[in-house]
């Protein structure tokens, strides 16, 4: 894992003490509200229906046992004892008073964490593959790079007012588990036909109300130059993107205003110019950081034998644990959805019980993830069963990941002041009705996503089943939509007709699921099924 | 023109007011220009030699545009004095600097004790710009 060294804690330190000032100075009526809006929105504190909600960044979603349980002292001391992670590997606080805030981030500097960028029109916290390090299809870890922008776009000065959030999405395999193609840059690491190291970048994705899977704009970018490439892109959006409508200012408005062509054009000539200037990352730093990242002292000679005698565990083993690179290793996958609770949410004992295990199986390493889970990347299948019984102790061992329960949701309506429909009671209803766990592994890998509003923070657009909550002439209303992905085969759903209340919503899912049972063929999950049959099954099945 | 605290150069203000790019790309002897956000700054390229001073305005603050242009100006070279003007708040002068701007002239007073915090409370940066920063990835590797 990255560790600070003196100069990444004095500029985080610095920014507490900056942010200090400026609420000092918000509190004694010295700067305006609105004035003070986009300050505190750069250090991630938005103004909420109820309170202040803070939004603390968790870079590449990897953090150790010591900042885990950081995140639970703070939602103890200045919260109500729980945390919210969110599906961009930030976790989130409902309830903070601005006074707070300041000791808060001086806390968080304590464990070198903070919340910089984790909202407003800057350069957000980077995300990437939550198996990074671990992942036995990535062809090298993807962090020291993430770590490198991270640094890098850090307090950018050009880069100051964009003209709207920019989030950056870093990954290292084939199978993509950040939804890099929904980011408005994803990049993935490949080898050239020389094995030279590069990137494919993507430009233009997002959700939000106008839907994009961004276009691959340079299919191989040298490593060594990612950062003043990502410039480019950043100035000529910076320069050309709309600043006259909110809706309409991400960077995948311009990139389909222009087209992808042109697009393309502007961004290698600026590339040119930008590349004058010597701000490339050089490679001695990359190796330095990499070195950070080097796997962990992995036992050899241990046995892959998992004893299955107990068959709850070997349901959670079958449903939660992956794959790892290293022999006698696996992926364990810490489920944040059991039946009736709210996705993502953790309470601060379970956070403290997370950093525990974490410290005493995982190499003290865990990671958040955008599906709104946990995970323990290096866990010996021998030490399996123990950290099995301690996460049921805990009640952290719901074995549902990707499965129909495995929902992600946006706050919505409960906590959101932009929200249409409350997005948390859908999400609970849903599991509720398919909490049976033998019916959801019949159904199979199946994504849901709800968004109480179009600002898609629940990714409805990228589910096999999404949800949207509509305001129906003043009521919540919730629309349907079929067959969007977020992975390596990302597509965009597509509304199914009219909407539901909240129970017809929940009937309207199984009638889907149901459907699928019927016509899927051997070895189809649902969004296979979908792609062979098409729309128009499905929509006869929902409405008749 | 600006204030004292609000200039960062030694050298002699220049009185010639700023006329507007269209002004000066039609008579090209004036020295002083003022670019409106939105603006393409590279117009100015091939001119800067008899350039002393460029304001560059802002009319909200929350629009970026004005970094942008700064930065390309310094990066072509331009040594002459470069003016944020408009809705320019304290908080935003620490990297306005760092684009490249030595003079400021906002629409509502500055506070010169928190300008002076501002500017001084970061000493590491973490990449290069057109000030004189040295960034701590060349600071690491010596
Ligand atoms: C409760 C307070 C929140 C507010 C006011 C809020 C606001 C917004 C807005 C206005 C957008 C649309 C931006 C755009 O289209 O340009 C957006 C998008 C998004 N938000 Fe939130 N959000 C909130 C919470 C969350 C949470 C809790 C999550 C994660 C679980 C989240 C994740 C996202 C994501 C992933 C997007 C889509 C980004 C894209 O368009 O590419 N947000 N949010
Ligand atoms: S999708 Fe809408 S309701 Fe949900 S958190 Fe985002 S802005 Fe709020």
């Amino acid at each position: 894992m990255y560790k600070y060294d003196q100069y990444d804690q004095a500029i985080v330190d610095a920014r507490v003490d900056e942010f200090r000032d400026q609420v000092r100075r918000r509190l004694a009526g010295q700067i305006t509200e609105d004035q003070f809006k986009p300050l505190r929105l750069k250090n991630g504190l938005y103004l909420q229906l109820h309170a202040y909600m803070l939004r603390v960044a968790i870079p590449y979603g990897t953090l150790n046992g010591k900042q885990m349980r950081m995140l639970g002292h703070i939602a103890r001391k200045y919260d109500r004892g729980y945390g919210h992670f969110t599906t961009r590997q930030n976790i989130q606080y409902n309830w903070i008073k601005l006074q707070d805030a300041p000791d808060i981030l001086a806390d968080l500097a304590t464990v070198e964490m903070h919340a910089i960028q984790t909202s407003g029109e800057s350069i957000r916290n980077l995300s990437s593959d939550q198996y990074a390090g671990a992942a036995a299809d990535e062809i090298a870890d993807p962090r020291p790079w993430a770590e490198l922008l991270r640094q890098a776009t850090t307090f950018h000065p050009e880069f100051s007012y964009l003209p709207r959030k920019f989030k950056i999405a870093v990954t290292a395999a084939d199978e993509d588990r950040a939804a890099i193609r929904l980011h408005d840059i994803g990049l993935k690491l490949v080898r050239n036909a020389a094995g030279e190291l590069g990137f494919e970048v993507y430009i233009g994705g997002g959700m939000g109300r106008t839907p994009f899977v961004a276009p691959l704009i340079r299919p191989f970018l040298p490593a060594a130059n990612l950062f003043s490439y990502l410039e480019a892109a950043l100035r000529v959006w910076n320069r050309n993107g709309r600043r006259d409508n909110i809706h309409k200012q991400r960077i995948k408005i311009l990139v389909h205003d222009l087209g992808q062509e042109e697009f393309t054009r502007q961004v290698e000539a600026e590339w040119q110019h930008i590349l004058g200037n010597a701000s490339d990352v050089p490679l001695v730093e990359v190796e330095r950081i990499a070195t950070h990242f080097a796997p962990p002292p992995f036992e050899t000679g241990l046995s892959d034998a998992i004893d299955r005698s107990d068959p709850d565990f070997a349901l959670w083993v079958d449903q939660n644990v992956k794959p790892h690179k290293a022999p006698g290793y696996a992926i364990v996958n810490i489920s944040l959805k059991p039946v009736g609770g709210i996705p993502g949410d953790v309470s601060a004992e379970q956070i403290d019980v997370i950093a525990d295990l974490a410290e005493r199986y995982s190499f003290d390493e865990l990671r958040a993830t955008h599906a709104q889970n946990i995970v323990l990347p290096h866990v010996r299948k021998r030490d399996l069963y123990e950290l099995w019984t301690a996460l049921a102790d805990a009640g952290l061992a719901t074995p549902n990941l990707d499965l129909i329960s495995d929902i992600i949701a946006c706050p919505g309506l409960d906590y959101c002041s932009l929200a249409n429909a409350r997005s948390i009671p859908v999400a609970q209803k849903i599991a509720d009705r398919f909490a049976d766990l033998g019916r959801q592994r019949e159904l199979g890998e199946l994504k849901l996503k709800i968004s109480g509003c179009i600002n898609a923070c629940g990714h409805h657009h990228a589910g096999h089943i999404g949800i949207l909550g509509v305001d129906r002439k003043g009521t919540e209303n919730y629309q349907l939509l079929l067959g969007g992905s977020g992975a390596e085969d990302a597509s965009l759903g597509k509304i199914t007709g009219p909407g539901f209340n909240e129970d017809g919503i929940v009937d309207a899912v199984e009638r889907v699921t149901d459907k699928y049972l019927a016509v899927r063929q051997e070895g189809e999950r649902f969004l296979d099924t979908y792609r062979r049959v098409g729309f128009e099954p499905f929509k006869e099945a929902i409405y008749g | 023109m600006a204030d004292d605290f609000l200039r960062f150069r030694d050298d002699e203000p220049t009185e010639e007011p700023a006329v507007t790019l269209d002004a000066f790309l039609d008579q090209t002897n004036s020295s002083a220009v003022r670019l409106e956000a939105g603006e393409d700054v590279r117009l100015l390229l091939p001119h800067l030699h008899h350039i002393s001073l460029i304001e560059v305005d802002f009319p909200r603050f929350r629009d970026g545009r004005g970094y942008s242009s700064a930065q390309i100006l310094r990066e072509a070279g331009y040594k002459g004095e470069l003016r944020a003007t408009g809705d320019v708040l304290v908080d935003q002068m620490d990297h306005m600097r760092r684009c490249g701007f030595d003079s400021f002239a906002p629409n509502a007073p500055i506070d010169p004790e928190v300008l002076r915090a501002t500017l001084d409370r970061y000493a590491f940066r973490y990449q290069t710009a057109a000030d004189a920063a040295v960034p701590v990835w060349k600071l690491r590797h010596g």
